[in-house]
């Protein structure tokens, strides 16, 4: 059962892997965009040094935010592939075979973890290029991937289960707006903690895009508090087998509708 | 034995009360037609059939499983053909058929054999390897009876084949089904609100109307049981024997009317009784000018037992 549960979620990564491939505006926009913010944010705050911290440059303080925000945009939009499937009557078709139920969820919630992956790697390269060092070394480097894998997890399980509800394009943008953008400015994605408003701190504890931030920029900037970092990672974890949980029930809501 | 058994399935739609206790049977290796107007209840029917939804009541069985007991075992007995096409348009016909039959449990060789002999069957060899995205209607709906078909299964539901094609792809599907039905001796439900289609491919039938079925049999059956058909006579030669033709033919058949040189009857079976009137008609020495038969359409005999017209209703139910 597991086995066979695992499997279809891997032919359905390739599936979804395969068709984003086709699509050279995607791969493009995957490439371009995380970019674009970090270069662009990068000059806007360069001359602001209250924002940065203990970093030594504004750069290094924000390559890892841009890492986060990355994941958790590419999570957030990720259900769009679920409302294209509805659409086309693909997930119809699954659900007359003996395609694995979770795994036709599990498998969104995955690619969009291994797609963060990739840009989260990319940029700590562009990253490297531009002077940023990460201090925690090779541990650093994959406590970042880490968290970008995990952050972008939860918002897929999020964004899935809102797919899966709504079924319909206009009504999941709308929601990726509505939720996205205050949760990046609620987050120490832009600057540090301490020039934060008092109850933007407070809120910011429990935002789970400023998990994932905290703890890429501990293996960045300060290259510890590892016990720290290891926590915000399991809070992670915990979060995305919510979100996912909620997709599954969403998608049986689904089932039962047709 | 029966290949499916619907049994007084009952489905509501918060308004709409989609089945109201449909029964009827398929038998092993028959081509099976629910015919009725949009909004009859027929994709609902294979929807539960195909486990994809569940009856509020009543029992189905497909390839010998309870479809609301062991939805899994039936899953991997059937194949299905929705009526909106299930092709993933980013994926190449090749690429659409390999994953289904993974899905299916299959792989390696035997898979990629199937998938050839699928390709072939279906006449999308040359376009294998294209994304799916560029297909015609028809190159598309024929993707998905070979995806529906890839783990050989025992029993293949096609919702509505032939909606939304022009009339040359629509023909073109019914030499495909045809073929299909010999080639893998399948056991096919298929629905469809085109008599025309209906008459054609399907052995027996069932008429679905609000929910139920008020007729089941094969199409001949069903106009038979419209007392039969008309048979025409035009006599050759005005010479006052139409009365004589008259008491002939109505010896034989009944309802006869005669109009100058013309004579109608309505007859259990015209090919009977054409050579019985024919006969008889010559050893009386009436010679006869041309015969024909008029046969009672899917047309009257839906009329007949929904007391409605097909093509109304059809519009009706948009």
């Amino acid at each position: 059962m597991i086995v066979q549960t695992l499997r279809h979620t891997g032919w359905m990564i390739v599936r979804q892997a395969r068709n984003l491939m086709r699509e050279p505006i995607w791969i493009a926009m995957m490439v371009i965009q995380p970019l674009i913010w970090l270069l662009l944010y990068g000059q806007l705050f360069s001359r602001v040094p209250q924002l940065r911290g203990s970093a030594s440059t504004y750069i290094e303080f924000l390559t890892p935010g841009i890492v986060c925000m990355n994941a958790f945009f590419g999570g957030m939009w990720s259900g769009m592939a679920m409302i294209s499937d509805l659409d086309r009557h693909v997930i119809d078709r699954f659900l007359a075979s003996p395609a694995s139920r979770v795994a036709i969820v599990l498998s969104q919630v995955v690619r969009a973890g291994i797609t963060a992956v990739l840009q989260a790697l990319l940029l700590l390269a562009i990253g490297y290029a531009l002077g940023v060092r990460v201090h925690g070394g090779a541990a650093g480097w994959l406590l970042v991937v880490a968290a970008s894998a995990l952050l972008a997890m939860v918002f897929a399980g999020f964004s899935h289960g809102i797919a899966l509800l709504m079924r319909r394009e206009a009504s999941m943008i709308a929601t990726a707006n509505f939720v996205g953008l205050p949760l990046m400015f609620l987050s120490t994605i832009l600057l540090t903690q301490e020039r934060m408003p008092g109850w933007i701190r407070s809120v910011s504890r429990f935002n789970p895009v400023n998990w994932g931030v905290e703890a890429a920029r501990n293996a960045v900037v300060v290259g510890g508090e590892w016990w720290t970092s290891g926590q915000f990672l399991l809070f992670l974890l915990a979060a995305a087998a919510v979100t996912t949980g909620f997709a599954t029930w969403s998608f049986r809501a689904y089932q039962r509708s047709i | 034995m029966d290949a499916i058994v619907s049994e007084e399935l009952r489905k509501r739609y918060r308004t709409v009360q989609a089945l109201d206790g449909v029964s009827f049977a398929v038998r092993d290796g028959e081509v099976f037609g629910l015919l009725g107007p949009n909004g009859a209840g027929k994709s609902t029917t294979v929807r539960v059939l195909t486990t994809l939804t569940r009856a509020d009541s009543g029992r189905a069985f497909v390839a010998g499983q309870d479809v609301a007991a062991h939805p899994a075992r039936v899953r991997r007995a059937i194949g299905y053909v929705a009526q909106d096409s299930g092709v993933d348009w980013e994926a190449t016909g090749r690429e659409n058929l390999l994953l289904q039959g993974r899905i299916h449990g299959m792989s390696g060789a035997s898979l990629r054999a199937r998938v050839e002999e699928l390709l072939d069957l279906v006449g999308l060899k040359e376009a294998a390897d294209r994304v799916a995205r560029g297909y015609s209607g028809g190159m598309k709906r024929r993707l998905d009876i070979a995806i529906g078909l890839v783990h050989k299964p025992k029993v293949l539901f096609l919702d509505e084949p032939t909606t939304g094609l022009d009339p040359e792809a629509r023909a073109a599907m019914w030499v495909e089904v045809e073929r299909l039905a010999r080639a893998e001796s399948l056991t096919i439900l298929l629905t469809t609100h085109y008599l025309e289609e209906a008459d054609r491919l399907a052995e027996r039938v069932a008429i679905v109307s609000k929910g139920k079925v008020v007729v089941e049999g094969t199409p001949e059956q069903l106009k038979r049981d419209l007392r039969g058909e008309s048979v025409s006579v035009e006599l050759a030669e005005q010479n006052g024997r139409a009365a004589d033709a008259e008491r002939i033919v109505a010896s034989i058949g009944s309802e006869v009317k005669v109009d100058g040189q013309l004579l109608r009857a309505r007859v259990p079976n015209g090919a009977q009784a054409i050579p019985v009137i024919l006969g008889a008609l010559d050893d009386a020495g009436i010679a006869v000018a041309s015969v024909t038969t008029a046969r009672p359409s899917l047309d009257d005999v839906y009329l007949h037992y929904t007391g409605r017209d097909f093509a109304s209703e059809d519009e009706a139910g948009r």
